[in-house]
Formats: structure tokens, sequence, C-alpha cells
């Protein structure tokens, strides 16, 4: 999966499933503060993971996850 | 004690989606009961339901406050929202005063199988998602709706099988009398899905009429053979006089009574004595006589068993061809868990209104039903008085007595 895909399919839940205004998605949006997610939401964030890139988060692995873009990279991490 | 006034009311029931047009199916006698083929399919014997569907509250509600949320919270919601509006109370109100709810509940199946489920096909609890848990806590109501409101007063569920949104509105009724509270938001709610009546249609006691699903519910019908589940949500605003007074709010009614009582027998099997001495203590905290009551709201299921001595009882209290009385299970089904406090909504229309619902399918009524004053067609007559029956298993019993200001 390119880095382009994992970016596409990340942005389509976080507006489809999260309900995240469009024009809040930027690489720097910070993941709590700019997109309103709060802790009960990143249990929803590792379904989603699941459901989308068949990938299991853990807790520890948001623990360096603080922008849109860390996100994106830990997901293409865990692909690789 | 402080007086008790209902300042509004909401509903969303399988006969309307609202007030106004549950009003219009009580006085036109309209069965909201449907076949429900995902029942059969499923093994029920019998799959007669009253049906609403989950609303649609994506423009309400966030997403996070949406996905705690399980069918009979989101029902319950709708209906508070109306009931709030009607009350004229507000978000800001609602912040700056300390308003409490009390909510009957007494099963969330749906949510618990569909996240056990889950969680059986993952192997894995936390891909169940952050939602389910708040749907699956039999407290699902009340937690999600203080929440929502903003509530900061008492915060409870109340389960007491069929009987628990009475009791909810009694309670609420208590603890504003003794001034321990000043406004409580009250009600029942009871989810519609294949999952939470499978049991209880085990039992044999539905009602088998499935060719014409709007006559299987009958209460005092001599050829009825059992009860039509049903289910929704209904709210009411219930607060001190004083309080109703000082915001300028809309005085509906009064609650002057709350009898309850519990048989102490049979886990299914409904007694006379039990409901009569609920009936009873009712009446006595109203200060009336029995024939200053003028309607009762049944109980009545339709079940053979539970409408005889439901029909006993009555004639205990108020003597032969006492207060008119109906049950409007006849169109709404069981409600269960919400009836309590939907045949408080039902019957405050009715008063409202001028005029008593009819018994629908009442063709003959059995031997102790006709000692009642029942009321089979619309019947164009205003009252001030009525009391509301609820009866659940375990023998819960629970009697309101609502009178018009």
């Amino acid at each position: 999966m390119t880095k382009e895909v994992i970016i596409e399919k990340i942005n389509d839940f976080l507006i489809d499933e999260f309900e995240v205004e469009s024009d809040d998605i930027a690489p720097e949006a910070n993941l709590k503060d700019t997109l309103e997610l709060d802790s009960l939401d990143f249990v929803d964030l590792v379904v989603a993971v699941e459901s989308n890139f068949s990938v299991k988060l853990v807790g520890e692995d948001f623990v360096n996850v603080e922008s849109l873009q860390d996100f994106y990279n830990l997901i293409e991490k865990k692909l690789s | 004690m402080k007086r008790v006034v209902i300042t509004g009311m909401g509903i969303y029931s399988c006969i309307g989606k609202n007030l106004e047009e549950v009003k219009d199916s009580l006085y036109n006698g309209k069965s909201g009961i449907i076949y429900d083929q995902e029942r059969k399919d499923f093994g029920y014997r019998s799959p007669l339901t009253g049906m609403v569907e989950k609303p649609n509250l994506k423009k309400q509600l966030t997403r996070r406050e949406r996905i705690s949320l399980g069918d009979e919270g989101a029902y319950a919601y709708v209906a508070t929202t109306e009931a709030l509006e009607n009350a004229k109370i507000d978000i800001d109100f609602l912040k700056k005063n300390e308003v409490g709810i009390l909510y009957g509940n007494d099963s969330t199946a749906k949510a618990i199988v569909d996240s056990v489920d889950k969680i059986r096909e993952k192997k894995d609890t936390t891909l169940v998602g952050s939602g389910a848990i708040f749907q699956a806590m039999n407290s699902t109501v009340t937690m999600n709706l203080s929440t929502l409101f903003n509530l900061t007063g008492v915060n409870f569920t109340i389960s007491a099988a069929c009987a628990s949104g009475s009791h909810a509105i009694g309670m609420a009724f208590q603890l504003i009398r003794s001034g321990l509270q000043d406004c409580i938001i009250c009600g029942g709610a009871q989810e519609i899905n294949k999952y939470a009546m499978g049991s209880f249609d085990g039992l044999g006691v539905f009602a088998m009429n499935l060719e014409n699903p709007e006559k299987a519910s009958r209460p005092f019908d001599k050829n009825r053979d059992g009860l039509v589940p049903s289910g929704g949500a209904a709210t009411l605003v219930v607060e001190s006089y004083e309080s109703a007074i000082k915001r300028g709010a809309p005085i509906l009614a009064e609650i002057i009574g709350y009898g309850f009582s519990s048989n102490g027998e049979h886990i299914s099997t409904p007694n006379v004595d039990g409901p009569s001495r609920a009936m009873a203590k009712a009446i006595e905290q109203s200060n009336l006589k029995p024939s200053e009551i003028e309607y009762v709201n049944a109980h009545a299921t339709s079940t053979p068993v539970g409408d005889t001595n439901e029909a006993k009882a009555i004639v205990k209290v108020f003597g032969e061809n006492g207060p008119y009385v109906s049950s409007t299970k006849s169109m709404t089904g069981h409600e269960c868990w919400m009836a309590g406090a939907s045949e408080v909504v039902y019957s405050m229309l009715m008063m409202q209104n001028n005029f008593i619902a009819p018994n629908i399918n009442l063709e003959e009524p059995d031997e102790d039903a006709k000692k009642l004053n029942l009321v089979s067609k619309t019947l164009d007559k205003k009252f001030d008085v009525f009391l509301s029956n609820s009866f659940g298993f375990g023998g819960t019993n629970s009697a309101l007595i609502i009178k018009k200001l």
C-alpha cells in the first residue's frame, strides 16, 4: 500500500466516521486538539485502523503520536 | 410536604413520534402493531410487535454523543427533547439549576448481544469500540441523558420490570414532595428488537393472531390470547409547584398519589391483592374518595390471567361499574419498561383534550371485565382525575393518581 493510499484511507475515515471537518485535515493538525479526539476516540481509532488496514494498534503505539503526520507515519511503519 | 406538578411531556411510540401524532392515534383508536418477519425468521412463536425506528440524531448530536446511545437511549432523547420544550426548559436553565433524572429501563439486550458478538468474532475486547459499554449498561438512558442535557441533580435508573416507568415517576414525586429536588426529568424507555423479547416470547404468552396484527392485543376481551410487545420512550418533567410558578412554567397537572406494593407470590402470575393494595394506597394519599377517580388507565396487557386479576382488583377498590376503564395497550401493545410512563402521557393527553381513548378490540368482555365501566369506543368526555396502573414480573405494582389543576 502506497503512502498516498494510506493517507487517503485515514483521511476518509476521519471525515466519514469521526466527522472531522475536511478543512481541519492537515499533516500538522494535532490529533487531540485540532481534531477534537478524546481518550475514548482513540479506542475507536484502533477499531478503524483494524478495519481499514487489518493492523491492531495498542496504547503504546500512540505514545509519540501527536500530529496527523505522526499517525500516517505510524500506520505506514506498521504496514511495512 | 410540597405539591408536585407535571410541566412537560414527550413521547416516541409506535402510535406516534410526538404528542400531536399520539393524541390523534389515541382519539382514532389506531393500532401500532405489525408482523415482524425478522422475528419469525429468528424463531419467535409470535412475531407481532409495536414498531418504531431508531431516530437519526446526526443533526442533533455529535458522533461521540451518538455512539454511546443505544436504541432505548435514542428514543428517550427524542421524548425528552420534546418534554423539555413542552416545559419551556432550555439548556441554559439546565446548566444553572439542579435538575435530576430518574428513568425506568430494564434491559439493553441488543447492545449486549451486538458487543459480545463482536468480541467473539474479533477475539479482542478493544475492537468492540468505545460506545459499547455505555449502550450496554442498564442505566444507559440516565447516564447518556444526564450528560447530554447537563443534569446535575439526582441521577439513576429504576428497574422494576413492566412497572419501571411508573415507579420512576413515583420516585420523582417522592423526592420533590419531600423537598430534596425541585425538578426531575422522569420516564421510561423500552428497546424494540428481536433480542430483547425472545425469552419473553418463549413463555408462550404473546398473542397469536398473526393474520390480523392490529386485532391481536385485546385487553379484557373474552377471546384474548396474550400480549404484544412494543416499545419507545416517554418523558415527563416533574417539579415542585413553587418551582413551576417561579419560572412561569405551564402546569399541566398535579401528581397527588403514588401507591406501591409487591405481591410476594409467583414470579410471573399476578394476583388481586397486590394491585388493589397499590391502588388503595395511592387513593389514600390523594385524599380523594374512590368515586372521585374518573378514569383508570389499566395495566391490562391482554393476557388471560393478568386482565382478569386486574379487573377483580379494580372492582375490589372501586366497586362494580366504577370509573371509566380502558387499556391503551390495545393500540400500543405492551411497552414494558416504558409503559408506566407512556400511559401517564396517554392519559394526560386524554385529560387535556377531553376524551377517553378506546380499549380497541373489545368485542365481548369476559365475566370479570363485565363488572367494569369499560370504554370500547372513543368517549368525548371531560375529566379531571385519573389513576394509572402498572404491574411487573416479581409482583411489583405501582399506581399513580394525577389531577388537573
